[in-house]
């Protein structure tokens, strides 16, 4: 259904948005509203506003029991082919990404969150998962993410006078130039 | 190094023949497995491939107390520094075995993140190619250095090149003499 | 013992070779000693200092660095530990001693090439890894792989998991003390690598589980050698069992020591054999099953107490566990194409190369660009010997990924450290550490 057929039915009434078919989302949804819910090849994903991660989190542990969190990891979109970017959410530069699993109801979701380029920090989930204190470093570390009221915000993976964020697209690149001992020269 | 310095003649040749005996025949190696070749090398040193038959058996936590130390894995930037100092404590003689491609030469690690040889730290006397190389391959390598060693040639190696290494490579078919 | 007090001060006033041998006798007591003389003149002015002063009082804490080049075989972990005399206060693991980019890597490299990569994070393991990979990259494409592909793949996972237990035995046991371990647990890692060495090719790091199926099909009357090595393999754990399980010595090392809770356990993010220690069995080759595990019959091992020594039985019977896969793979084994005959996916036979030039192209194709995964992510995992190992993998319709990011177990199971460590003696850290089974490829990746 176009934007055009929504026009030309103005004002009987408004689409409901379809139902979230997974219940832990559409419970996300409901505590959080604007969150995008997208069935990403069989997977739970909602897409929600950086401000809410913490409370998503907290959410999620205290509410539908899931009681640990996998994984915290950013993305760089910066120099992206072609982006799937669900509707009613707004790209930035990085994106974070956390990874949660219920043992006792044996499901997972995952919950990603846009961070703009120039303030790229978000809350940290430590205090609900204190696992996650090296992947929090380590985000930070390799892509420059802060995450506010981490106890420990120092690099992890790199030597502590490293300069910059590697595995930004922007930084270093992926491939050095191979020396050669003897190398006459640039060929 | 004492060896070069002496005269050469009759006696002190054979003198040098007990040196090189003693220096070749019961080479220490320092723990240094950092990777994927530090399971190999530990399979090297178990009972199916037995580095005990050249007296390796024992690998020295001490550097102090090693005369071999066989970079076995890659080389990150972080533990660059750590592998100099390790090196720097080794007593001569001392030899630097480079095991596999990350060792020798960054491997397939073309990034930021891993030194592209460890030549370009510490001077590398063989380089043993491998991803890892096999127990066979190693022991290929340590026995190309034992040759070195007693033909004397090693040192000779050292002295003519630039880093202080004598820089042999052995090529990874196994049992094929290297051409020295 | 008479005194001879007066009789000395009277001597000391002659200054002779005959007056020393007289206040020699003089200060000699009856057992042959000899009385100290007072100190007079300038000798009784000068002060007697000892350097360091008196010892304090209180008892300082000190912080020591274990690593990163250590004798514990676990690879370049440096800890830094406060210690009180023997008793470990506090530990904390410094990692990125073997950080290798490999993420980064993994952006430069095709979906093609990606295998090579991910293989060598952990690198006890490395078919774990490859299958992860190659997991997520047929989630993004929505390949549905042959019957056979997915039994391979699963008996190959099996064998690893078999010759990763077995090498965590020997370290482990070298690490505790035995060193006898260290070289028995070789014996039967070496007939596995050999079967290993068969069918893939190479000993380690075997690029064999690709997106698509497996490199190559199984070679002939492998049935009798993967047999064989299960029959080699069971042999040798119970030899292991009893020579460790009811050692007194070992007992002692290992019983109570590093305990963990499954609260603990779960809020640090461990997962695999430490979880499984703490009385919570979870394996996700039961729980969420993924290849064909839900149709072989294991059972899924896990303790009570938590400590160093439930780690070790634990996988220690979890290899009898894989043997008894191993062998319901050879039994089941169903008939079919090793890898799927997808183009885009999948090179052509070496043999259509010299025949076809569309072949020649499509191999050209498929080897220097890669093929192209449409924009979309996911989150694998995968049950490996370590725990769970994940794959994030973001594609933008491109021929390389995006972001290739493993969530290695050994990372989070590190962490765990902090719930174990703190009150036991120095030794027990040790022991703690090889309990973890750590490897570091996969925690600095």
């Amino acid at each position: 259904m176009t934007d055009d057929d929504l026009q030309a039915r103005e004002g009987i009434h408004e689409v409901a948005p379809p139902p979230i078919p997974d219940e832990v989302a559409a419970a996300v949804a409901e505590r959080f509203p604007g969150t995008v819910f997208v069935d990403s090849h069989g997977q739970a994903v909602v897409y929600v506003a950086r401000a809410s991660w913490h409370d998503v989190g907290a959410f999620l542990r205290d509410e539908q029991r899931f009681t640990q969190c996998m994984d915290v990891t950013a993305v760089d979109h910066l120099v992206d082919e072609a982006r799937a970017v669900p509707e009613g959410v707004e790209p930035e530069r990085f994106e974070v990404v956390a990874n949660y699993l219920s043992h006792p109801r044996n499901r997972r979701i995952r919950v990603i969150a846009q961070v703009p380029a120039d303030d790229a920090t978000v809350a940290t989930l430590t205090d609900l998962y204190p696992g996650l204190s090296f992947a929090e470093r380590e985000v930070f570390d390799l892509l420059g993410i802060g995450f506010e009221g981490h106890p420990d915000p120092t690099r992890i993976l790199l030597p502590d006078d490293w300069e910059g964020h590697p595995l930004r697209k922007d930084d270093a690149p992926a491939r050095v130039p191979v020396t050669f001992k003897g190398d006459p020269g640039p060929r | 190094m004492g060896l070069e310095s002496v005269p050469h003649n009759f006696v002190t040749a054979r003198v040098e023949d007990l040196v090189k005996w003693a220096r070749r025949s019961s080479v220490w190696p320092a723990t240094f497995g950092l990777a994927c070749c530090a399971i190999e090398m530990m399979a090297a040193g178990a009972a199916h491939y037995d580095l005990s038959r050249w007296g390796m058996e024992i690998f020295r936590a001490s550097p102090r107390q090693a005369d071999l130390m066989i970079v076995a894995g890659r080389v990150s930037q972080k533990m660059a520094p750590v592998l100099r100092q390790v090196y720097d404590q080794m007593v001569e003689p001392k030899w630097v075995i480079a095991m596999g491609v990350c060792a020798s030469s960054g491997g397939m690690f073309n990034n930021y993140a891993i030194v592209q040889g460890v030549d370009q730290i510490v001077p590398v006397d063989v380089y043993v190619p491998g991803c890892p190389p096999g127990p066979e391959t190693l022991m290929h390598g340590i026995l190309t250095l034992n040759q070195e060693i007693k033909s004397g040639h090693i040192l000779e190696r050292r002295a003519a090149s630039v880093s202080g290494g004598a820089g042999l490579t052995i090529d990874q078919r196994d049992g094929v003499p290297s051409a020295v | 013992m008479t005194d001879h007090a007066d009789t000395v001060n009277s001597a000391e006033s002659v200054n002779s070779a005959e007056s020393a041998e007289q206040r020699r006798l003089a200060a000699q007591t009856d057992e042959g000693a000899q009385l100290l003389r007072p100190l007079a003149g300038k000798a009784a002015e000068k002060e007697l200092v000892l350097t360091g002063g008196p010892w304090p009082e209180r008892d300082d804490t000190m912080i020591i660095n274990m690593g990163p080049q250590h004798p514990s075989t676990h690879g370049v972990l440096r800890i830094m530990m406060e210690l009180s005399g023997e008793t470990v206060l506090r530990a904390k693991p410094v990692i990125g001693y073997l950080h290798t980019g490999m993420e980064k890597t993994g952006e430069e490299l095709s979906y093609v090439q990606g295998a090579t990569n991910v293989t060598r994070m952990d690198y006890a393991s490395p078919l774990s890894n490859e299958l992860v990979f190659s997991l997520a990259v047929e989630q993004l494409l929505d390949l549905e792989l042959p019957e056979r592909a997915t039994w391979i793949r699963m008996l190959m996972v099996e064998l690893n998991r078999m010759s990763s237990h077995l090498l965590f035995q020997a370290t482990n046991g070298m690490d505790v003390g035995a060193i006898s371990m260290m070289i028995y647990g070789w014996r039967e890692r070496e007939e596995t690598l050999r079967l290993l060495e068969r069918i893939t090719g190479l000993r380690m790091n075997h690029n064999y589980i690709r997106p698509g199926g497996v490199a190559a099909e199984l070679p002939d009357d492998w049935e009798d050698d993967v047999l064989a090595v299960c029959d080699l393999v069971e042999a040798g754990v119970r030899e292991y069992d009893e020579l460790l399980t009811d050692n007194p010595i070992f007992r002692e090392r290992t019983v109570g020591v590093g305990v963990l809770t499954t609260e603990e356990a779960l809020a640090l993010g461990a997962t695999g054999p430490i979880l499984r220690s703490t009385g919570f069995a979870w394996d996700l080759r039961r729980a969420q099953p993924y290849l064909a595990y839900d149709d072989v019959d294991f059972d899924v091992i896990y303790t009570e107490n938590g400590d160093v020594f439930d780690r070790y039985q634990i996988r220690l019977y979890e290899i009898l566990e894989s043997v008894k896969i191993v062998r319901q793979c050879v039994a089941k084994m169903p008939r079919g194409d090793y890898r799927i005959q997808d183009r885009k996916v999948t090179p052509p036979p070496r043999a259509r190369i010299d025949e076809s030039m569309e072949a020649l192209i499509h191999h050209f194709k498929l080897f220097t660009e890669g093929f192209r995964v449409p924009p979309g992510e996911t989150y694998t995992v995968v049950e490996s010997p370590r725990g769970e190992i994940g794959c994030y993998l973001v594609s933008d319709g491109s021929p390389k990924p995006v972001r290739l990011h493993i969530r290695g177990p050994s990372f989070y199971n590190l962490q765990s450290m902090d719930a174990m460590v703190p009150g036991c003696m120095f030794a027990d850290a040790v022991a703690i550490v090889s309990s973890i089974d750590p490897i570091m490829g996969e925690v600095d990746r």
